[in-house]
């Protein structure tokens, strides 16, 4: 949100459907479909190409896009297809006598993260979390932190069902600082760790998207000097959906945990639970929560009936996730 | 290899200076110095963005970046426009050693995507461990005087950020207009930016806006410690930054 404000509007932010052009290196010929989005560094666009639909991102200046482009190069070699989109070109587009960089990569179709969870049920967080660090390990192994971490730049594809990370700004090497970062899910800007790209960085971030997912609006930091992780602990215990989880959220946002794996089983390990000590009903119920009443500030006692669903679909769920635990 | 040092002003202010000479004259020549000067102008929701054209050409004639922001964003835009600048500087630097290597007048646009990427590396690299400066300028005329806790955390933000690095910080921190100079130290050359709160409560916020003094002051006190300083310093006058040994 804040990023916008260190966009200018060019040329190449607002091109037209159907407009086309040829890279100025490799030629490959381009036609743009629609426009998908404005980022910090560019503009995104669904295209088509000889090879089918494709997303572009063209830079407003000439080397805005070179340490994303770095990236994805570094992560398509390593043959690490799903971490982010596939990279398929680099080259720069001539218009009216400037050079504006961009690179082609594969499109991702689906819904971003909150829209997802909220159309679906918060009973997919999870789950989501659970694929998601999957990711991040990975990431964490080749020595990189992802970094800007947050549900606009993650997107549901599918089905089968899978998140995928997209927009490596703010993907950064092991021990450097970050590159690029949101305040909400920044350690730093509550208080809680510097900026150096550790695995504790990105998980902090993870924690913040779970409790999100129960408070629409990213809420502020209370004023200065405040005790900012009893308050933020304080939203976990209030929000019925993420209280099992309030173990897991602290010690994500105190940095107890030394890698991914460890975070992705103890939340593997808490959905079973919820799946296995409750009752019996195996069969799944229409959405139990429905887009927003997720739980902040219940009554005491949630409904029986609300209960039984929910059981329902995590014993469901964790079946899927057990075998979506066999993929990754 | 060696590491040279990036020396940066940044001076954050919400008007028209109306004392001494002209801050944009005063940048230009600290630009010629070596220093860079980053300007963030800052509003209150509801104000409008007059007088927010002085911050720009400042900022222009000082070959650093600026930006006007409401007080809300102030902490992401202060570590944000700091490094912009230390990228745009060292791109310049790499470049003139590209020029160096080539032998020609080449730009970046002539270089392929490719090589572009190497490039980065490079600024990438020399970003992370490059030692820096950075002299601090906060208004403290009457009309900012709503926006100061945000500058306060603004700053202790901008240490944090800037202390994830890999290479060395230092910051001094002056206010302008002072109590009976143009100016007034706060805190000399030090590696981190704590407990400022006292610093700013101490306050009188006056009427006039020095601007021009100010940023005067802020190259006499780099000069007094470039002097004393490293035994490299002045080798390159014309960079901004002291020959890297890469
Ligand atoms: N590979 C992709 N496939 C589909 N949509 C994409 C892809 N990359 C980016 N987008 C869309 O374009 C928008 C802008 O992307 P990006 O430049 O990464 O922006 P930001 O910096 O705001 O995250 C995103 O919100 C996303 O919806």
């Amino acid at each position: 949100m804040q990023k916008t404000t260190f966009q200018s509007k060019s040329r190449v932010s607002n091109l037209s459907p159907g407009t086309t052009f040829t890279g100025k290196w490799n030629r490959n010929p381009y036609q743009i479909i629609k426009k998908l989005g404005n980022g910090a560094n560019g503009t995104v666009y669904l295209v088509a190409t000889r090879l089918g639909e494709r997303a572009i991102k063209i830079g407003e200046n000439k080397m805005s896009l070179t340490s994303e482009v770095n990236v994805l190069k570094h992560f398509s070699s390593l043959g690490q297809h799903t971490l982010c989109p596939v990279l398929l070109d680099v080259d720069d587009l001539e218009i009216a006598g400037e050079t504006y960089p961009f690179f082609c990569m594969e499109y991702l179709h689906g819904d971003s993260l909150l829209s997802f969870t909220r159309k679906k049920g918060q009973e997919w967080v999870p789950i989501l979390l659970v694929q998601l660090l999957g990711d991040l390990d990975r990431f964490h192994q080749a020595g990189w932190v992802f970094g800007d971490l947050k549900p606009d730049n993650i997107i549901v594809t599918g089905p089968p069902m899978r998140v995928r990370l997209f927009d490596v700004g703010g993907t950064t090497k092991m021990g450097r600082s970050i590159k690029e970062y949101t305040e909400f899910y920044d350690r730093g800007y509550w208080g809680l760790g510097d900026r150096k790209a550790d695995v504790g960085y990105d998980l902090f971030a993870v924690a913040m998207m779970f409790i999100e997912t129960v408070y629409p609006h990213r809420f502020q930091k209370a004023s200065q000097k405040k005790q900012h992780l009893d308050d933020l602990m304080e939203k976990v215990t209030s929000a019925s959906s993420l209280r099992p989880y309030k173990k897991v959220i602290y010690r994500a946002l105190t940095g107890k945990y030394s890698d991914a794996q460890w975070m992705k089983k103890e939340i593997m390990t808490v959905i079973e639970k919820g799946s296995t000590s409750q009752a019996v009903s195996s069969k799944r119920r229409s959405r139990p929560v429905s887009g927003r009443s997720n739980g902040i500030k219940e009554k005491k006692k949630p409904s029986y009936r609300t209960e039984l669903a929910l059981t329902g679909s995590f014993l469901f769920l964790s079946s899927i996730l057990y075998l979506v635990g066999q993929i990754i | 290899m060696t590491r040279g040092k990036l020396r940066q002003v940044l001076l954050i202010t919400d008007g028209c200076s109306n004392r001494g000479e002209d801050p944009a004259a005063v940048a230009s020549f600290l630009k010629e110095k070596g220093i860079v000067v980053n300007v963030i102008g800052v509003l209150d929701h509801g104000e409008r963005e007059h007088g927010m054209r002085e911050v720009k050409e400042i900022a222009l004639c000082g070959g650093g970046v600026s930006q006007v922001v409401y007080t809300s964003q102030l902490s992401q835009t202060v570590q944000m426009v700091t490094r912009q600048a230390m990228t745009q500087t060292l791109h310049g630097v790499v470049q003139q050693e590209l020029r160096g290597i080539l032998g020609e007048e080449k730009e970046m646009e002539d270089l392929s995507p490719e090589k572009r990427g190497e490039v980065m590396e490079v600024v990438d690299e020399l970003g992370e461990t490059v030692g820096l400066e950075v002299f601090i300028l906060v208004d403290t005329s009457a009309s900012m005087k709503t926006k100061l806790p945000m500058v306060e955390e603004a700053l202790t933000d901008l240490s944090v950020s800037l202390n994830s690095r890999q290479g060395e910080n230092e910051f001094a921190l002056f206010l302008f207009p002072g109590k009976r100079k143009d100016v007034e130290k706060v805190l000399d050359w030090s590696p981190k930016i704590e407990q400022l709160s006292t610093a700013f409560q101490r306050l009188t916020t006056g009427g006039v806006t020095p601007t021009g003094p100010a940023l005067k002051e802020a190259l006499h006190h780099f000069e007094k410690r470039m002097k004393k300083g490293s035994l490299i310093a002045d080798a390159e006058d014309d960079f901004p930054i002291e020959k890297p040994g890469f």
